[in-house]
């Protein structure tokens, strides 16, 4: 099957995360195990029961893009914006030498542009339908990333996002890998984006219980496998890749950081919010990757995990490596890039796929801080000690989002 | 309000609208093509001048309307009818 199948190579990397506007600088603070979580400033949160965030610290659109430009955009389409001008600088692209009909941009978000909606509905309320922004819609549709990327550097082939909450940014790639694969572009730009660090955004998401309750030591609340983690903790930002055809990469001598050797789908059929307990769906996921990418359970040195800090996520996370990978699970160094950069919901798969890249290149894996006090239901090799030197011949990546949404990436080294 | 007064108010308003210098803003400039804006940007811009004059323009004025001197004298006209 893999024989028909055209290989796909990361050959650019982006990312805005809260721990810095760059892939490189996001890296290495990540290697040092730096929080990015501290109070919030975006908005008045006196009266919310959640004070602290993982906010991509001040970000000013304006400074990185054209300000007009930057003013017709929602700031999950800002992040994205950005991270994407990086990763295809970074990818060295000149698309005055491409097809440009076959370059696609799939960019996925969870919830779109929240700051947006939440502007004109006071708007609204306040001034009246007469001045609700023009730009309000164009604002806010999920799909605005990718549409404005494609326009900024005049992409023409195909176009899209997936929204699958916190799977949204892996599910792109997925999309995005099978473009390439199957031919119908050479270049995809993908990955995931957000920015839902809004009054409406924390509260929902607060109620529901899903949050973390710990305020008070800000850098200490993100705690994915500790034994008293209590929520996660919300972040934004945005993670591009530049997906391209391995001849095509070779072809201009292109760098070349990982291969995408494939991806497994599924969804657990069980609750809108809550994992199924067995683990069934990140089992499948994982072992479809596996599959896909025609990789063994004994080729796999990493897994940068889903690991959100939530009770419920952490255990049925663990179990279900451990499901699908069987004895190995113990050999696998296991991290959770949401230890310092908070859930940043549908931009998780892009950023984290920036992280796996960048692991695999280097030979080093980022640590999960705070993992203070072991839980004896999550027992595996979480990278507590400090970042990592070691061989990463392959990698996971799982995304396990809200709706019962499940894609897990494999990624490994380049072979020429 | 003076010509002039208007006019400042005018061109301050869509030199905000399309983040650009004011001295770009003349009378003669047309806003759509000299300017580049677009009917979002128009549409964004018809609102802050109806606050800011406390006219209305309708969506068929706005076509009549093609430049900044067009604008001025639109506003002035509407203001001169409700007798401020």
């Amino acid at each position: 099957m893999s024989g028909q199948r055209r290989r796909v190579v990361v050959t650019g990397v982006g990312a805005v995360t809260p721990l810095a506007v760059g892939a490189r600088a996001s890296w290495e603070a990540l290697l040092s195990g730096r929080s990015g979580i501290a109070p919030i400033t975006l908005y008045d949160h006196s009266q919310h029961d959640v004070h602290i965030a993982g906010e991509v610290k001040n970000f000013d659109a304006g400074q990185h893009l054209d300000r007009r430009e930057a003013k017709r955009m929602d700031r999950f389409t800002q992040l994205a914006m950005v991270a994407a001008n990086e990763a295809i600088a970074d990818a060295r692209l000149d698309f005055a030498k491409e097809d440009t009909a076959r370059v696609g941009v799939v960019v996925g978000t969870g919830i779109g542009g929240i700051t947006e909606i939440e502007e004109q509905k006071e708007r609204l309320m306040t001034k009246g339908p007469g001045r609700v922004s023009p730009f309000l819609i164009p604002k806010l549709m999920a799909n605005a990333a990718a549409g404005q990327i494609s326009i900024r550097h005049k992409l023409r082939g195909p176009n899209f996002c997936i929204v699958t909450a916190c799977a949204s940014g892996a599910n792109s790639l997925e999309a995005a890998l099978r473009l390439v694969q199957y031919g119908l572009c050479d270049l995809v730009i993908s990955g995931g984006t957000e920015a839902a660090v809004t009054p409406l955004g924390m509260a929902g998401f607060a109620n529901m219980g899903a949050l973390s309750k710990r305020g008070g030591d800000p850098a200490k609340a993100s705690r994915p496998f500790d034994k008293d983690r209590d929520g996660f903790v919300m972040g934004e930002g945005a993670g591009i890749v530049v997906l391209e055809e391995f001849e095509h990469a070779a072809r201009r001598d292109a760098r070349m950081y990982a291969e995408l050797a494939g991806c497994g789908l599924s969804g657990d059929g069980f609750h809108i919010t809550a994992p199924a307990e067995d683990g069934d769906g990140g089992i499948r996921s994982m072992l479809g990757a596996l599959a896909d990418a025609g990789l063994r359970a004994e080729d796999v040195d990493y897994i940068n995990s889903h690991g959100t800090s939530t009770p419920f996520n952490d255990k049925v996370e663990t179990l279900a490596i451990k499901k699908a990978l069987g004895e190995r699970a113990y050999r696998i160094a296991v991290n959770s890039t949401k230890s310092m950069t908070g859930h940043t919901l549908g931009a998780a798969g892009g950023i984290e796929a920036v992280v796996v890249a960048l692991s695999i290149a280097s030979d080093r894996v980022h640590p999960t801080i705070n993992r203070e006090t072991p839980d004896p239901d999550c027992d595996l090799d979480y990278v507590v000690e400090g970042a990592r030197a070691m061989t990463v011949r392959a990698a996971l990546s799982n995304s396990l989002g809200f709706g019962g949404h499940n894609a897990t990436l494999a990624f490994k080294k380049v072979k020429r | 309000m003076t010509t002039q007064e208007i006019q400042d108010k005018v061109v301050e308003i869509i030199a905000k609208q399309l983040e650009i210098e004011k001295e770009k803003v003349k009378p003669e400039t047309k806003i759509a093509e000299d300017l580049g804006a677009d009917s979002l940007d128009r549409a964004e811009m018809v609102m802050d001048l109806e606050d800011e004059f406390d006219v209305n323009i309708p969506d068929d004025a706005e076509t009549k309307i093609k430049t900044v001197g067009d604008t001025v004298a639109f506003i002035e006209a509407e203001m001169k009818k409700k007798g401020s």
